[in-house]
């Protein structure tokens, strides 16, 4: 091959590479290993996590512990969908229809009729939609709830720096809603957008959607809303309370949890050219080819993008969660309307129980919020007189992981723990923890 | 037309329905874990806690579906898509390396998928483990200080190094005035487009005819005070290094700037040059790229980012520490710019490539790039000799990196034959279309191949001969290039419908409502 290339040596191709800038030293690496070896290694290594089928999780906060069916993995481990990645529709068809399909089913549960491109997770999703309400409205003011999940906060802000500020609205202290009159208050004409998630990083559901899109709308402002996806089988989906935009977290639709790496954001807008113009992912329309019977799709607007506008987009893409959304499309297709709704219905059943036994123990207060929960609620133990780390320390060592310790992120609930119970948690494993509780609070 | 016999080749066309179009009413595809009994008669009927106007009133427009129709449907999708294990894909600026299967087995072991990010560290040491070890290997193939794992994608990293350069000026008080970040047009769009997004102005220079590269006096003149930093990829998409960046570095520091340099196009310099030993501030790699792991039809990507000594603390929170017994998670970071996305990044992409340079070590690494340099330059000599290519700046780089972009445009003026013919024409060959150029089209009618080191001589010649065969037809029987695709999984389509709210439909919901002929 050198030859053909007509060089002596290899080192030639580099010419380019200026001498004085070059690496002149070898790089304190380990030495190559074999197959064999690099499992062997590796294996021992992550033998070293306890993982959440080995000990019982309660954890959630962003990131659940959901059934992920067999056909899910099976999918998403096909290698033609695992190794492609930015071909045509000529030779690609098959992954953007899946990625019209993942749209597609997105938008029949938040009830919206554009759906874009997947993207990073729930907290850059948020930060895409409060962008993109500054763009629609050219306002630069953001209201959301003080209950916002804190990271979910620090990421908006951050894909905001410079561009809007994101405000804090007042919740009632006993339901956790909104505080309608804060609200009031707090909006003009220079909010963009009043932002909420339903239900709550807190696990409530906030149930003043209609009010809350009234009071924005009356203002000129959006109304914007996050949502965990399996609780749509039983709550109102968006698009039928007055959203303008929704995003949310779709790692419950057939993700592993894989540490924090099987996030998927979602986001969906009305269809209106305004809306779909400042969405700053790519978009997927279907349409038709030259011969009958097939179906084709192609980008809506691509010039709108970074990918042409680069520094006038407005706001980065790129990379996405494709795979994830091609998993998430074979999960919702397996679940049906059905299977989605009988999920939920399930998810609340156990978390209600979880809530039922732990207020049923003298010194915790479950949940702090007196409103509906789905399948994330508070744990107070102020009157225990124990913390949540020391709770939490004691749990673990009977084999049960507690809940997320809030205490930093929400100090005004004092000693306050965030529990995540799904169809994952069996009686007996809700009732090992009530028993673990018993002994940890005593 | 079809043409099966002149190329050799058919994809896979099932007229696969959309999902919704395969629904029986009744049907389902999984069976949920339901309540035990006694649970349920505990707590009674709990969605009737739901407030009335929060209750869904109608389930979903679901598809109903059984699991073998399931199954089937994305099976038949998964073949009408081609990856870098079905054949030839080169796609240019992606570096398409094949991903040892070994890492994808390691990576869906349940001691990976079924971690939660917030077990207490004592439970992850594993994790924590690789993520540590890995970022300091890319210390080492950088010469950067410290590293973070957090951006999902190389856009997401170029974000995160614009938040930082952000707060160092705000740090040193000159944020107010230094609002613009100068990049170069042929850099990735993000070295514009994320930066902007970070609030910034972009300033972007153009290259020189003769060298490939903005001339020292252009960058001289587009830096002064109101300078932030310098964000640009190096080697470019061309496969042509800056020579200049030493020079540009220098610049831009001595005028109170930061410089970041996308290392998405590193292939081609594991082991011989350090960006950071060059003097750069920050810097970022596409794990998707260099480091094999699987671009799964477009992400979850990762991107690590570096930071030198200076800019460390800047770092996103957590990052990864080791005092020699136990790994820890460190939040407690006064300057950091927050968090850039959720948790720790994709964590199983850490480890597919951790896997992957332990596999490799440190000559394996260096051993990869020259592969994949001789492969573009032998691929390059063989594309010169077809009819209608030439490659800009070949008088001046002669040899190129990682890839190189050449030219149509003979081709166009000599037979109206554009690269976005030949890209659909190519398909009819068996081979993944191609990289053509990221916008703006500095160089007409561009194509952009890139042979990691994973392509075989036998693949560089097959791709050389299908594009002088392609050739071959745009000069004798055009009208086969210009209807193409033939021999694809679906005929030409109808563009339209992308600039025309009444015709787009980016869900199954809003085409039926379309279609029914419904005022959107």
């Amino acid at each position: 091959m050198l030859k053909e290339i007509g060089v002596q040596s290899v080192e030639e191709l580099f010419v380019d590479i200026p001498q004085r800038i070059r690496l002149k030293k070898r790089l304190q690496l380990p030495p190559a290993k074999s197959e064999y070896h690099v499992r062997r290694e590796v294996e021992a290594i992550l033998s070293r996590n306890k993982a959440c089928g080995e000990l019982i999780s309660f954890l959630g906060a962003g990131c659940w512990p959901h059934y992920v069916p067999a056909v899910c993995d099976e999918i998403n481990s096909r290698s033609e969908f695992l190794t492609a990645y930015a071909g045509d529709v000529y030779a690609d068809l098959g992954r953007y229809q899946a990625f019209f399909e993942f749209q597609s089913m997105i938008g029949d549960l938040v009830a919206m009729d554009v759906v874009s491109f997947p993207w990073y997770g729930w907290g850059n999703v948020s930060g895409d939609s409060a962008r993109m309400a500054v763009m629609i409205t050219d306002r630069h003011e953001i209201l959301t709830p003080r209950t916002v999940g804190p990271d979910r906060l620090s990421i908006m802000r951050g894909q905001c720096e410079g561009l809007a500020d994101i405000k804090l609205v007042k919740n009632d202290p006993v339901t956790g809603q909104v505080s309608l009159e804060d609200l009031k208050n707090k909006i003009s004409s220079k909010t963009a957008a009043v932002h909420i998630e339903n239900p709550t990083y807190l696990g409530f559901v906030e149930s003043q959607c209609m009010e809350i899109s009234e009071i924005a709308h009356d203002h000129g402002a959006l109304f914007t809303v996050e949502v965990e996806p399996l609780s749509l089988g039983v709550l109102a989906p968006p698009g039928e309370y007055g959203a303008d935009i929704v995003c949310g977290e779709g790692q419950p639709l057939g993700m592993h949890m894989n540490f924090g790496g099987g996030l998927l954001g979602f986001l969906a807008c009305r269809d209106d050219e305004r809306f779909v113009s400042a969405v700053p992912h790519r978009l997927i329309t279907i349409t038709t080819t030259e011969r009958k019977g097939e179906w084709g799709f192609t980008y809506v607007l691509p010039e709108r993008t970074m990918f042409a506008a680069r520094d006038k987009a407005k706001s980065f893409t790129g990379t996405a969660t494709a795979l994830w959304a091609i998993t998430a499309a074979v999960y919702l297709s397996l679940l049906g309307p059905n299977g989605l709704r009988e999920l939920a219905e399930v998810i609340m059943q156990k978390s209600h129980y979880a809530i039922k036994r732990m207020s049923e123990m003298s010194g915790i207060k479950v949940p702090v919020f007196n409103s509906c929960h789905f399948e994330e609620f508070t744990a107070n133990f102020d009157t225990t007189g124990k913390t949540v780390s020391q709770v939490n320390r004691f749990l673990l060592n009977s084999g049960v992981i507690g809940g997320k310790d809030i205490t930093e992120e929400f100090p005004e609930l004092g000693n306050t723990a965030l529990y995540c119970v799904t169809e994952m948690h069996t009686k007996a494993d809700i009732d090992k923890l009530a028993a673990a509780l018993e002994e940890a609070i005593q | 037309m079809r043409d099966t016999e002149s190329t050799g080749y058919h994809a896979v066309s099932w007229k696969e329905p959309i999902v919704h179009q395969l629904s029986r009413k009744g049907r389902r595809g999984h069976q949920v874990p339901l309540a035990e009994n006694e649970l349920r008669a505990t707590i009674g009927d709990v969605t009737s806690n739901i407030p009335d106007k929060m209750r869904r009133k109608h389930p979903p427009e679901l598809p109903e579906l059984s699991e073998p129709d399931v199954v089937r449907h994305y099976i038949r999708l998964s073949q009408e898509t081609y990856g870098v294990d079905s054949g030839i894909h080169m796609h240019g600026t992606c570096t398409m390396k094949y991903s040892p299967k070994l890492n994808e087995y390691i990576t869906r072991s349940p001691k990976v998928a079924d971690l939660h990010p917030l077990q207490a560290v004592d439970t992850v040491q594993g994790a924590l483990q690789v993520m540590y070890e890995f970022q300091k290997w890319l210390c080492q193939l950088s010469g950067m200080a410290e590293f973070s794992l957090q951006p999902r994608g190389g856009a997401h990293a170029v974000f995160g190094n614009a938040r930082i350069i952000r707060a160092y000026h705000k740090f040193n008080g000159e944020l107010a005035q230094r609002k613009e970040i100068v990049t170069t047009v042929l850099s990735h769009p993000c070295n514009g487009g994320s930066p902007a997004t970070a609030g910034f102005e972009v300033v972007t220079l153009y290259p020189n005819e003769e060298t490939g590269y903005p001339d020292i006096e252009a960058l001289k003149s587009a830096v002064s005070s109101r300078t932030a930093g310098l964000m640009m990829t190096d080697p470019y998409d061309t496969g042509i290094f800056d020579s200049n960046l030493e020079e540009y570095i220098k610049i831009v520091h001595e005028a109170g700037g930061l410089v970041a340099i996308d290392q998405a196009n590193a292939n081609s310099l594991l082991g011989r040059l350090r960006i950071g030993d060059v003097g750069a501030d920050l810097c970022h790699f596409n794990l998707h790229k260099s480091f094999s792991t699987p671009h799964g039809s477009t992400g979850p990507g990762t991107a690590a980012i570096g930071a030198s000594e200076k800019l460390s603390k800047f770092l996103p929170i957590p990052t990864v520490t080791f005092d020699g017994n136990r790994y820890s998670l460190d939040y407690n970071r006064p300057h950091s710019i927050g968090k850039l996305g959720e948790f720790y990044g994709v964590f199983p992409n850490v480890l597919r490539a951790y896997a992957w340079m332990m596999a490799m070590g440190a000559e394996g690494l260096g051993e990869a790039s020259e592969v994949a340099v001789i492969n573009n330059n032998y691929l390059l000599r063989k594309l010169l000799k077809v009819r209608g290519v030439s490659l800009p700046w070949l008088e001046s780089h002669p040899f190129r990196l990682q890839e190189a972009r050449f030219s149509l445009q003979k081709l166009h003026e000599e037979t109206g034959i554009g690269v976005a013919d030949v890209n659909r024409r190519i398909v009819d060959y068996g081979i993944q279309d191609m990289e053509t150029s990221h916008e703006p089209w500095i160089i007409p009618e561009p194509f952009t191949p890139e042979p990691p080191e994973t392509t075989s001589k036998e693949d560089l010649d097959r791709f050389a001969e299908v594009i002088d065969a392609i050739s071959h037809e745009a000069y004798t029987s055009p009208e086969v290039v210009r209807t193409a695709p033939h021999n694809a999984t679906i005929s030409r389509i109808d563009r339209a419908p992308s600039r025309h709210p009444k015709r787009w439909a980016m869900t199954w919901r809003a085409y039926l409502r379309k279609a029914s002929g419904d005022k959107c």
